[in-house]
């Protein structure tokens, strides 16, 4: 089947890592400049009741940030859009709380903890945040996770969406987890895809290359955790690259990027 | 809220081969026959060392079949149950024939699963020596949500894009909606489908604390029902585009996907998000509701989920639909409850013999005469499939006759 290479506009990018809980803090670094001290620990999405949010777990609240300045930055009601959320491990905290109580006292599993030990946690929080009734889907694909996640979210605008919200996200892996499936600390990442039009800023074109190599991520960005391959795209995008690559499985998943976020 | 006027028509896609493995057996003639015979697969918990009462669908010899030498990287209750069905109904054969005929490049694996092989990771916390896993538990490449798609993707030698799709319930439902898109999109010339999901402790205990276990074999749409029965099982699909046509067993119709908004772990009240998924898939079939023949509910047999699906189909079908809940036969099968009744929506599409609703004796109050639970026997045109999940997440696929 002959077809062009799925394309969209980028309209909106979240982003929040340890110490720079912004797409612009991000930007600033990239580029450099002195980022603003003070960077609040956890993240602490507005769409969450407060109550709901010391409930909900970190790997939620920061894809809900992520998801939601995302948004924001592309004028787009959150109620109207599909979205897919992609990672790698899901909350790993839940996962060893989950495990360990299973390995003592069975009968004391939390049913909450139980029902936000899904890996589609985040995307349900995020629907019934912004009341969406739009489709939602979680993904996990290994390394892969945003790359398959950016596929995904490629396939719905040429099925017909107008537009669809991606978000990457993994947080700290717990005990005896560590070591055979690292992460480390907070990261959510986010964009609001649209159809190409006439005047987009920013473009992004896909082509899967079974023989190109992944790029680098930035080093002293969210360093060992699981969605860190994302930060490659982000950090092309923020320094006006033309190119990027992503890890995809086999061979990479190489983005043409055309324009700039200005 | 989406309008289904929105939604474009689809080109149907071939499904060319298909299996399942359930409480019920190996394969599609294991589950034909127990369907027909109206024989449960649903037994006594004997699973573990839960200490539950309920009843249990459960895939029998798992214990006894390791997964063969080159693959023991992969060792887990889940994918001996992935490995096992995917020998069944030459699927293994036909997804190698795929391979071969579009380049492995060619072929993505969609898999979906709600826990993965969390089984195996519960053993090793269990065997921990202090804080670390045992060297051959540490060892083992299943201790991560993509573990499923990884190993189909080993076992089948297909390179497309290759995903783990986790939404809960419906998550297998999804594997062909997220298949179809790619096919779509042309970022793949052909897809291999499909969910496993296997009993452990998670579930097992997770679903009681949460109250949802029946003590007794489930009885979906029962006025009396109070609760459902867990199972497990795998089931595969091979979806190409039109061209495969001489050698489709049924077609992937339509698909539609929608959210609930509402809560975590319980439906929308009013079936909202139900209602929007059916209209979806029935307006990307191009289909009107009485074109629906037979409709395999999701029926788990909670108090909340049947009252709200039974109204929402006399919301939007006609009296002649035949609707039946099939987890009386394999039990909820949880991530694997989309594939395993697409197989058998698809196997009533081909005898027309249409499963009715096992262990169910008076209807729920909220059933419109669609909910059957007797079996009936005629031909039909177009089946359908509701796969409805945590988080509020669902999905409705509508497939048709070859």
């Amino acid at each position: 089947m002959s077809m062009g290479a799925p394309a969209a506009a980028i309209e909106g990018i979240g982003l929040w890592a340890p110490g720079l809980p912004s797409w612009e803090a991000f930007v600033a670094h990239r580029r450099g400049e002195p980022v603003a001290g003070g960077a609040p620990a956890r993240p602490a999405p507005a769409l969450l009741p407060a109550n709901e949010r010391r409930r909900a777990p970190d790997t939620v609240l920061v894809a809900l940030q992520a998801a939601q300045d995302a948004c924001s930055a592309a004028g787009r009601d959150p109620a109207q859009l599909p979205s897919v959320f992609a990672s790698r491990y899901g909350d790993l905290a839940i996962t060893d709380h989950l495990c360990r109580t299973l390995a003592q006292a069975p009968e004391e599993v939390s049913p909450t903890r139980f029902h936000n030990s899904v890996h589609n946690a985040a995307a349900g929080y995020w629907t019934i945040g912004t009341g969406a009734h739009q489709p939602a889907t979680a993904l996990s694909a290994g390394p892969a996770s945003f790359a398959m996640g950016l596929v995904e979210a490629l396939a719905q605008l040429a099925a017909g969406a107008p537009a669809v919200l991606l978000v990457g996200y993994d947080g700290p892996s717990a005990g005896p987890l560590r070591e055979v499936v690292p992460s480390e600390g907070l990261l959510g990442v986010a964009l609001v895809l649209a159809a190409c039009g006439e005047h987009d800023r920013l473009r992004l074109r896909l082509q899967p290359d079974p023989a190109a190599a992944a790029a680098a991520p930035p080093e002293d960005v969210a360093a060992g955790n699981a969605m860190a391959p994302a930060l490659a795209l982000l950090a092309a995008i923020a320094e006006g690259a033309p190119r990027t690559a992503l890890p995809a499985g086999a061979g990479a998943l190489v983005l043409q990027l055309e324009g700039s976020h200005g | 809220m989406h309008a289904a006027a929105d939604i474009p028509r689809i080109a149907p896609l071939a499904v060319t081969a298909l299996t399942a493995t359930t409480a019920l057996g190996a394969g599609l003639a294991a589950q034909r026959d127990a369907l027909r015979q109206r024989r449960s697969g649903l037994r006594r918990i004997d699973f573990g060392r839960a200490a539950l009462e309920c009843w249990i669908g459960r895939v029998d010899g798992l214990e006894q079949a390791p997964l063969p030498r080159a693959l023991a990287a992969w060792e887990s209750r889940n994918h001996r149950l992935a490995w096992q069905a995917l020998h069944q109904d030459g699927f293994a054969g036909a997804a190698a024939a795929a391979v071969a005929r579009h380049g492995a490049g060619r072929v993505a694996v969609v898999m979906g699963t709600s826990t993965s092989s969390i089984g195996q990771t519960e053993l090793a916390y269990a065997q921990r020596e202090g804080e670390r896993f045992p060297a051959a538990q540490a060892a083992l490449r299943v201790h991560s949500p993509h573990a499923l798609g990884d190993f189909v993707r080993e076992a089948t030698g297909a390179q497309g894009p290759c995903m783990t799709v986790a939404t809960a319930c419906s998550s297998s439902a999804k594997v062909f909606a997220h298949a179809a898109r790619l096919l779509q999109a042309g970022l793949a010339d052909a897809a291999i489908v499909g969910g496993v999901d296997t009993l452990c402790g998670s579930v097992l205990y997770g679903f009681n604390a949460l109250q949802l276990v029946s003590a007794a074999p489930c009885r979906p749409f029962d006025a009396a029902r109070d609760g459902l029965s867990l199972g497990e099982a795998g089931g595969y699909a091979l979806l190409e585009r039109e061209a495969a046509a001489p050698r489709a067993l049924a077609w992937l119709c339509g698909y539609g996907e929608s959210s609930d908004a509402h809560h975590m772990s319980a439906p929308h009240p009013e079936g909202l998000g139900a209602r929007l998924a059916m209209q979806d898939a029935l307006a990307r079939a191009g289909l009107a509701p009485a074109q629906v023949g037979y409709l395999n509910l999701h029926g788990t047999a909670t108090p909340a989920n049947d009252g709200v699906e039974a109204r929402a189909v006399a919301a939007l079908f006609p009296d002649g639909l035949h609707a039946g809940s099939t987890k009386g036969w394999t039990g909820h099968t949880l991530g694997a409850a989309g594939i395993v009744e697409s197989a058998i929506a698809v196997l009533a599409l081909r005898t027309g013999e249409l499963p009715g609703t096992l262990n169910s004796r008076v209807p729920d109050p909220a059933c419109g005469p669609q909910v059957r639970f007797d079996d009936a026997r005629r031909q039909v045109d177009y089946a359908m499939n509701n796969a409805f999940g945590f988080g509020g997440n669902n999905c409705t696929l509508v497939f048709g006759r070859a």
